[in-house]
């Protein structure tokens, strides 16, 4: 396993150092005492960060011209397993501490993990509510299918935590692998509510309504970012998750519903 | 002149075919290498596994048997009847080998969900749902599975003499008598062949069942899926659960084929 990991970072890194040269090399660096910030960054990100990522991803190129971003969106504990076994990831940005943790404890993290944002709970419901769901404990009526994340992954451990809060039982009839997952059953009409955060729904707001509910209070997600370890480029991942954590990101991690930390 | 088989193979294809296959036993030695032997007992009687394992036994049985009642009928249809427009109906029984499985699993929902073409339908009419359910697994594994035996036996079809079909004819037998007397006997390791591959197919199926069924602990949830999500938190646990899949798998396939090759 430790061979075949070797294997694949050597693969995937020596394509990553290969354009880092072309890229990097070209662009003349400005005047200045600082490391030239250039090459590819690859990003690993949340599903929820999506949108809001692929947005600060776009405006950190334009800030550092010569850099390309990639991100790698999937469910964080997906990610976390992933940059465990060697997958040659530059920043994690995670959707909870629990996940984050999982990667600085096995010692894979180049620092130490900044919480950038902040997200909570929504129910989100097909446009129009056919459902009638308008509380937590109206998740727990029968007939009403609800698609929850699974437990392993944030959204749905805080989903969890909202039961707990609330005192309510809900049985799903899925339990999807990613918020995103969870979110595309309600946009097709197949479930009448899903646990996702506020962002997701705002950004899917042409095909679901959204749920507030006050338990979701008691579950707020931080969300943290780092450096990793072996990051084949260091100079712009610290760059970039100093823009992360800047204000022109946060402004647009704002507006797609995240709160500030 | 000597038959084939004792010359020597050479060497041109001698050494591709064994790159071939050490690439493709190489990722089960992985397994194997990083298995946890030491807990692999306690591991392995963990509740969950057991009904995984039996939903995806259980699953995949069925959508084979659903796969030969429709599948063996097309492919005689498609090697045996002239009719306009056979090319084009060959190539869209092979549609769900190429569709990424996933993308199969919205097109099942677009068709049998809630609000699809005939799910909305099934739904006010008989109150019947599929996504979420067992019986989704079984659609989702029959849909991604069923062109494995479709090509299967129509190849067995064309590879067989059709002379005995005709001889059959002769003799005053109708159509269908000739293709349960006949063509069916002629053609059964072709079919056994088909029904293994699309078996083996449903039983590792995950992209469909996911999108389609969902994924629910004794519902919904076979042992792709399963390995999936141990996977995000526990690669120990993915690895035993691979391990039971792959040797349930090969031992049943592995007596199947003892079975009919000495019949």
């Amino acid at each position: 396993m430790r061979i075949a990991a070797l294997v694949l970072t050597l693969v995937l890194g020596l394509g990553v150092a290969g354009c880092g040269d072309g890229g990097g090399g070209g662009g003349a660096a400005p005047a200045g005492s600082t490391p030239a910030v250039g090459g590819p960054v690859t990003v690993f990100a949340a599903a929820s960060l999506t949108e809001s990522f692929t947005r600060i991803g776009k405006d950190f190129e334009a800030a550092h011209p010569g850099t390309t971003v990639t991100f790698s969106f999937a469910g964080s504990s997906a990610l976390a397993t992933q940059i465990n076994q060697g997958a040659p990831a530059d920043v994690f940005a995670s959707a909870a501490p629990a996940n984050m943790a999982t990667v600085t404890e096995a010692g894979n993290a180049g620092g130490a993990p900044r919480v950038f944002a902040r997200n909570q709970l929504v129910i989100a419901v097909p446009k129009g509510n056919p459902a009638h769901v308008t509380t937590l404990a109206g998740l727990a009526a029968p007939g009403v299918k609800v698609a929850l994340c699974a437990p392993q992954v944030p959204c749905g451990a805080a989903a969890r935590k909202a039961f707990d809060a609330a005192g309510v039982t809900v049985t799903p009839v899925t339990q999807e692998q990613d918020v995103k997952a969870a979110l595309s059953k309600v946009t097709l009409g197949e479930v009448d509510a899903a646990l996702v955060y506020r962002t997701d729904a705002r950004a899917a707001s042409a095909d679901v309504d959204a749920v507030e509910f006050p338990e979701s209070a008691g579950a707020i997600n931080d969300y943290p970012i780092v450096v990793l370890k072996d990051a084949p480029n260091r100079t712009a991942a610290e760059a970039f998750v100093a823009y992360v954590l800047s204000e022109p990101a946060r402004r647009v991690l704002t507006e797609a519903g995240f709160q500030a930390p | 002149m000597r038959p084939a088989s004792s010359r020597r193979a050479p060497l041109a294809l001698l050494a591709p075919a064994a790159v071939g296959l050490v690439f493709l036993v190489l990722p089960l030695v992985g397994l194997l290498y990083r298995t946890p032997w030491t807990t692999l007992p306690a591991r392995l009687t963990e509740p969950g596994i057991l009904t995984a394992l039996r939903l995806s036994l259980v699953t995949a049985t069925i959508a084979t048997g659903i796969c030969l009642v429709l599948g063996v009928p097309l492919a005689w249809l498609l090697a045996r009847v002239e009719f306009r427009g056979r090319r084009l109906v060959r190539a869209l029984v092979t549609v769900p080998l190429v569709l990424p499985p996933v993308v199969g699993g919205v097109a099942l929902l677009l068709v049998f969900g809630r609000r699809g073409l005939i799910g909305g339908w099934l739904d006010t009419t008989f109150g019947v749902t599929l996504p979420f359910t067992t019986a989704g697994v079984v659609v989702a594994e029959a849909f991604v599975a069923m062109p494995f035996l479709v090509i299967a036996v129509e190849g067995a079809l064309r590879g067989a003499d059709a002379r005995y079909e005709e001889a059959a004819a002769t003799l005053g037998a109708g159509r269908w008598t000739t293709f349960t007397h006949v063509t069916l006997p002629l053609v059964a390791p072709g079919v056994a062949a088909g029904a293994v591959l699309c078996w083996a197919r449903a039983l590792g199926e995950f992209g469909a069942t996911i999108t389609f069924a969902g994924n629910f602990p004794g519902r919904t949830q076979t042992m792709p899926l399963a390995v999936y999500l141990a996977l995000e938190t526990d690669l120990e646990a993915a690895i035993v659960l691979s391990l039971i899949l792959l040797t349930v798998s090969v031992v049943i396939l592995a007596s199947l084929r003892d079975r009919w090759v000495s019949a």
